[in-house]
């Protein structure tokens, strides 16, 4: 009798549920990148300086391999800064300098050893202003792939159909390869400048605000487009559309006034961020 | 910077808040109606359990609106999904309110088993829970929360005695069994409406800390 009363009074568990399971930490503070994800880039410790003023401070991060990245913060922070370091783009901006050390696969990307080419040919960049070549489409996606010495016709058809087929823009646009790029829509000129980077095959895209000009449509199929090629590239983006780099990034960092104030997971970012500058920011209550 | 979708954010609690007024207010007029043996009151709090949903149905779609219009984020996002969840947990102790002014009605047609004293004194306490769980949810405060969550235990341990002494009742006098068995149903529901209220309990301290901690161990020093 005993033993049944003990089993008819144990706790309830219609609304308790289980108490013996673990539920997940989801208040981790350092970024959780999978097992499977390689560090691609690394910043160590960067400073970056236009002249005396100084623009980004102690950048320490890294960008996992295969994986999209987000760079958020109001307009001055840094992030389109840093991006630009990724490909030494700022090396053309004079008096520019940046002190610290900046990794693709683990080697330095200012070691006299590394040809600036080269390192803009493995990390292409699209950005916010769409910039097609005043050429034909054919020539747009063409012209990164003849200056590396490709000439034969058969390759270069193929390498033109295949980028703008990975820029989800070859059915659009395949009745027109050799009419002017210029009659394109702002969306299709932006997806055909993705198709211009891919075609010299990077490991990684940069892309500086790549859909603050074009419309919610062109966003979206822009977005998708992102998700499709992460699987054989790293894209490291910056936005000021806080729901998009929440729907497409895996990772965000969060920049104000060039320090990165915090970088984890994107569902972290979004749902509990640690730092409470990062709660405002995300929560639209400044910036 | 002041945003124009808190005051959104704030129909939403008021909402939660009417809701969570009523439902109290639900399980004091139960209890009243299974001490007194007023039929009337009992209907009356089975016919509030209509409102009460309405409320539900209202706050949910308050609350989908926010999510779609205003891509909520970070402690917003939380506040959001935690009014939705809330309201489910306080339309369920709705019901349970109504089940226990349907088996109070049933005890009526038959003579009172025993006087009631430890039935009241749980339902008091389980409403204590409810009302300092929304109390949390609105001051975003995750130490009320755990102290309800640990409040819980002690409704548990006045179920299981009630319901040794219920078995002792039927064993003595099998006539008592259906009255018996009324009441302890009736203790059941109590003992659920605090298991609610600590469920309600657990999702403010995700609302304030983001920390999920549902289906653990609570640590001693929490």
């Amino acid at each position: 009798m005993h033993a049944l009363i003990d089993r008819l009074t144990q706790p309830p568990h219609t609304a308790r549920r289980h108490p013996q399971a673990t539920g997940p930490d989801v208040a981790s503070a350092e970024p959780s990148h999978d097992a499977h994800s390689e560090p691609k880039i690394t910043v160590e410790a960067a400073d970056f300086y236009y002249g005396d003023k100084q623009a980004l401070f102690n950048i320490n991060l890294t960008v996992p391999q295969h994986k999209v990245t987000a760079f958020i913060g109001p307009s001055g922070c840094g992030k389109s800064t840093l991006l630009r370091c990724f490909n030494r783009l700022n090396d053309l901006v004079e008096e520019s300098r940046l002190v610290g050390t900046i990794r693709l696969d683990g080697r330095d990307i200012h070691d006299p050893s590394v040809d600036v080419t080269d390192l803009r040919t493995k990390v292409g960049m699209v950005f916010q202003k769409v910039n097609p070549f005043p050429k034909s489409v054919y020539q747009n996606v063409a012209y990164g792939p003849q200056l590396k010495g490709i000439r034969r016709r058969a390759r270069l058809d193929d390498i033109v159909e295949t980028s703008l087929q990975g820029a989800g823009l070859w059915e659009e646009v395949k009745d027109r390869l050799h009419h002017s790029a210029l009659g394109l829509s702002g969306g299709q000129q932006q997806r055909l400048c993705i198709a211009r980077a891919l075609a010299v095959n990077p490991e990684v895209l940069l892309m500086d605000e790549p859909c603050s000009a074009l419309d919610p449509i062109s966003t979206a199929k822009i977005e998708e487009l992102l998700h499709a090629l992460k699987s054989h590239l790293t894209v490291v983006i910056v936005t000021h559309n806080m729901q998009q780099a929440a729907r497409i990034s895996d990772f965000t960092g969060f920049f104000l006034m060039g320090e990165l104030i915090e970088y984890d997971g994107t569902k972290e970012i979004f749902t509990n961020p640690s730092d409470r500058r990062t709660e405002d920011y995300v929560t639209g209550r400044f910036g | 910077m002041e945003r124009h979708f808190e005051e959104e954010f704030n129909r939403v609690k008021s909402k939660i808040l009417e809701m969570g007024a009523l439902v109290e207010e639900q399980i004091r007029n139960a209890l009243t109606a299974l001490v007194d043996r007023d039929e009337a009151l009992a209907r009356q709090v089975i016919e509030t359990d209509r409102h009460v949903n309405t409320l539900d149905v209202e706050i949910d779609e308050m609350s989908l609106e926010c999510l779609a219009r205003y891509q909520p984020a970070a402690r917003d996002l939380r506040f959001v999904t935690t009014a939705m969840k809330i309201s489910s947990e306080l339309e369920r102790m709705s019901d349970l309110a109504e089940n226990i002014c349907e088996r109070a009605i049933e005890l009526n047609a038959e003579p009172q088993l025993k006087p009631y004293i430890d039935i009241p004194h749980m339902a008091h306490l389980a409403r204590i829970m409810v009302k300092e769980s929304l109390d949390a949810f609105v001051k975003t405060d995750s130490a009320l929360a755990r102290k309800v969550i640990r409040d819980d235990d002690f409704v548990d341990t006045l179920t299981e005695q009630l319901f040794r002494e219920l078995l002792s009742f039927m064993i003595e006098n099998p006539k008592a069994i259906t009255r018996a068995i009324r009441l302890s149903f009736i203790s059941k529901y109590v003992e659920r409406i605090a298991d609610h209220a600590t469920n309600v309990a657990e999702l403010v301290v995700y609302m304030v800390e983001g920390k999920i901690i549902r289906h653990t161990i609570p640590s001693p020093t929490a």
